[in-house]
């Protein structure tokens, strides 16, 4: 397979999951802000923030503003990950790498934005959002469907696999980045209706809602939150879950090569080093610094991956 | 006067149409115009596009596609095919020749001049024998007809014809929307092009090959007008698609950067032009090209299809000569014709390419893309003035053919069905184990009453073409 297949494909899945990550986060921003009582737009802010926008939006902007920052994240083409440039660019990919796809992925990634950035040419309104999201995670969805169930578990496999888990631990880290204060026990005085909102929040912009009560009832604060985020096994965004797989699809990568592989020693140190403890042992580090470094780790494992596999030299 | 393949001259319905009248007549044309709209959605979902040249943005569109197929008898199609097969060999040895021994300069067939003037004519060429000896492994040959037994070739396209991927999704299309057609008609099968092309640039793999050759696709790009076709032919195949950047020359071969490092290439389908094959052999500002590529060739080390410096076979002052060089090659009459051609760098030509403007069709020598083109009989007189004052500048840039009353075929329009000019592109493959003619290949028609440019660019659109089983 050609590096720069490999490439193209990593990319297609890191930009069809940030798309459906963004569309997330709107969605809870959203929300948060039908629920809260006080007025003012400050939700906005963290939710920028955990997109890693923050900083790009207010190069372009005076005051963040629910408009402006729904604006932003939804279609922007200054904002390289706004729902509209990720599709673009995902789109982009799926045609460099036209010929490791089956036709029906190939057929779902062009439906997908040919729909999407239809729906985004004009300004959306306060009362389409619901409905233009659902669109958009519905759309994504699809190609990630046919994906499952039309493409062959080869080495095409796993650069898809690599990109979405790659992108998805990284958000992840990100919204725990940003939130992470919420959430560290000293600080919370447990059961505040503010705390309430905080918490759901985090665990709407990952969908965890439901799962979360699955797994802890009616209880279940910070500290339950963080663990269900960080080192849960069976939650498919959790960070231990994304770096579960891609350290199984290096591994398929990298079978019957000898000598080792940069990329899966770096993961294979990160799931030691940071996801094999229990979760006072995280806090007992500092959560913040934890995810700093967690963050830190997935972005040299990118690059690393870029070079283990060529696929720009 | 028009003749109409489906009506002839005189309106008389014509064979090799009458079972699809039949179906025609008991259609509902409301039906049909939701097939035409479902065809269309098809086409933009399946993303097969064409990038715009020129445009600020980079533009995707759709080539119209018309539900009329394009039908001929198998009577028909068997005298044609002799004669592109014909053609196609000639065009191979005059290739061979003038990179080699130049005996139709030498018997006063081809001045000289034609040669050693021509951009097109690559030096670096000269002795090289290429794998097989094929220097034309994809031609496309442009045909025109103008009655039942008339053909003209318009143009041989021996550098990097496209279009192939549009005959082989026309006829997806229609065998998905119209299946009970294809019951009643015995239409002859062109779906095995992309593994009859496979198999055909296997067998031109270099000598020294061990096991089965490797073989890739090479676009520009995907900015590139043709790039979905590009794709398209490399996910059929089953080979990789590769850019200049993916390959490299690695102990004296071309090879491609895989995830676990660089494979050799055997054979090379590039669907690049030569200037931008290798910047150290040719441009030196090209970004796009294999350094050194044009070394491991002459060693014999990959196969480049088609062979570079094929281009001068089917630049236009060539064509003008093709009848000599089918006989001084062939030692046969043509089976096909040319279209009569004035070359206006002889003085004789010009004055009467001059004289008679508006009645003719003056096209550039190295144009394509029906782009700096004149058509007298529909150009303005600022047009024709303005074309004059360009012959009289570079006269040796232009050939001159008299317009020719191209067939028509019916399309499925707002009234109905109504004639419009069309040609015809059949797809030729060669190789040392011989040359195969796909049946049928790409009809282009022009959308616009009246008009007879049916070039994409300029909004012509497609029709499946059929030849029946006699």
């Amino acid at each position: 397979m050609l590096g720069k297949t490999a490439g193209g494909l990593f990319w297609m899945y890191r930009y069809l999951e940030r798309a459906e990550n963004t569309a997330r986060l709107i969605e809870a921003g959203q929300r948060i802000a039908l629920t809260r009582l006080e007025a003012g737009d400050s939700e906005w802010t963290s939710i920028l923030q955990s997109a890693g926008v923050k900083s790009a939006f207010d190069h372009e902007h005076d005051a963040v503003t629910r408009d402006a920052a729904v604006d932003w994240m939804l279609r922007s083409k200054a904002n390289p990950s706004s729902v509209l440039s990720c599709i673009e660019s995902a789109r982009q990919n799926a045609r460099l790498v036209r010929t490791a796809l089956t036709g029906e992925v190939w057929g779902a990634t062009n439906a997908a934005y040919m729909r999407i950035r239809e729906t985004l040419a004009r300004k959306v309104s306060e009362r389409d959002l619901p409905d233009v999201l659902r669109d958009i995670r519905q759309h994504t969805s699809l190609v990630r469907g046919m994906t499952h169930g039309t493409m062959l578990r080869n080495e095409i496999y796993d650069f898809v696999r690599l990109g979405t888990f790659l992108e998805r631990a990284d958000n992840t880290a990100r919204i725990l980045d940003v939130k992470y204060y919420v959430l560290l026990p000293s600080v919370s005085a447990v059961g505040t209706s503010l705390d309430n909102v905080q918490w759901e929040t985090i665990l709407r912009a990952v969908s965890a809602r439901g799962g979360f009560r699955m797994e802890y009832g009616a209880g279940g604060g910070p500290a339950e939150i963080t663990e269900f985020l960080t080192l849960n096994r069976r939650m498919p965004r959790s960070l231990a879950f994304c770096v579960d797989k891609l350290r199984s699809n290096l591994r398929y990568l990298h079978h019957g090569v000898d000598g080792q592989l940069p990329s899966l020693a770096m993961v294979d140190h990160l799931e030691r080093q940071y996801l094999s403890h229990d979760i006072a042992a995280v806090f007992e580090r500092g959560l913040h610094q934890y995810i700093e470094e967690i963050l830190d780790q997935l972005g040299r494992i990118a690059r690393q991956i870029e070079v283990d596999f060529r696929f720009y030299q | 006067m028009t003749f109409d393949e489906m009506w002839g001259h005189a309106d008389r319905l014509r064979d090799p149409y009458r079972d699809f009248h039949d179906w025609f007549a008991e259609e509902d044309p409301a039906r049909l115009r939701a097939k035409q709209r479902e065809a269309e959605e098809l086409f933009r979902l399946t993303g097969i596009t064409f990038n715009v040249y020129g445009r600020a943005e980079a533009e995707e569109r759709l080539i119209p596609f018309d539900i009329i197929p394009r039908i001929i008898s198998g009577n028909e199609w068997s005298k044609l095919s002799r004669g592109i097969e014909q053609r196609v060999r000639a065009i191979n040895a005059f290739l061979h020749d003038i990179y080699h021994n130049r005996e139709i300069v030498k018997a006063g067939r081809l001045p000289e001049a034609m040669i050693a003037g021509n951009e097109a004519y690559l030096p670096q060429m000269i002795g090289v024998q290429p794998p097989g000896g094929v220097y034309t492994h994809i031609v496309g040959i442009d045909l025109v007809r103008t009655g039942p037994g008339e053909f003209f070739v318009l143009e041989d396209n021996a550098r990097t014809p496209s279009g192939v991927s549009y005959m082989l999704e026309n006829r997806e299309t229609m065998l998905q929307m119209f299946p009970e057609l294809f019951s009643r008609n015995r239409v002859r099968p062109v779906q095995n092009y992309p593994l009859d092309l496979r198999r055909s640039l296997a067998a031109c793999a270099p000598s020294g090959t061990s096991g089965k050759p490797v073989v890739a696709v090479m676009t520009p790009g995907i900015y590139n007008s043709a790039y979905y076709e590009h794709a398209f032919l490399a996910d059929q195949m089953g080979v990789e698609l590769v850019e200049g950047h993916d390959l490299r020359v690695v102990d004296g071969r071309v090879a491609m950067r895989t995830t676990r490092g660089f494979t050799p290439v055997d054979v090379l389908y590039r669907r690049v032009d030569d200037e931008f094959l290798d910047p150290l052999n040719f441009n030196p500002d090209s970004a796009l090209g294999i350094p050194g590529i044009m070394d491991v060739y002459r060693a014999g080390g990959i196969t480049i299809a088609n062979a570079p410096g094929t281009g001068i076979s089917d630049d236009k002052a060539i064509y003008s000569y093709m009848p000599e060089i089918v006989e001084f090659y062939t030692g046969e009459r043509p089976l096909l014709q040319n279209v009569p051609t004035w070359r206006c760098s002889e003085p004789d030509d010009l004055a009467y390419v001059q004289d008679n403007l508006a009645d003719l069709v003056v096209k550039e020598v190295h144009g394509s893309g029906g782009y700096g083109m004149l058509i007298g009989p529909t150009a303005s007189k600022k047009d024709l003035a303005a074309f004059r004052r360009k012959l009289k500048a570079r006269p040796g840039n232009y050939i001159a053919q008299p317009t020719l009353s191209l067939s028509t075929v019916p399309i499925f329009a707002r009234s109905g069905l109504a004639p419009r000019h069309v040609d015809l592109r059949p797809y030729v493959l060669v190789s040392p184990e011989g040359v195969k003619i796909t049946p049928g290949g790409l009809t282009r028609v022009a959308l616009k009453k009246g008009s007879l440019v049916v070039n994409s660019s300029q909004g012509g659109g497609t029709k499946d073409t059929w030849v029946l089983e006699e």
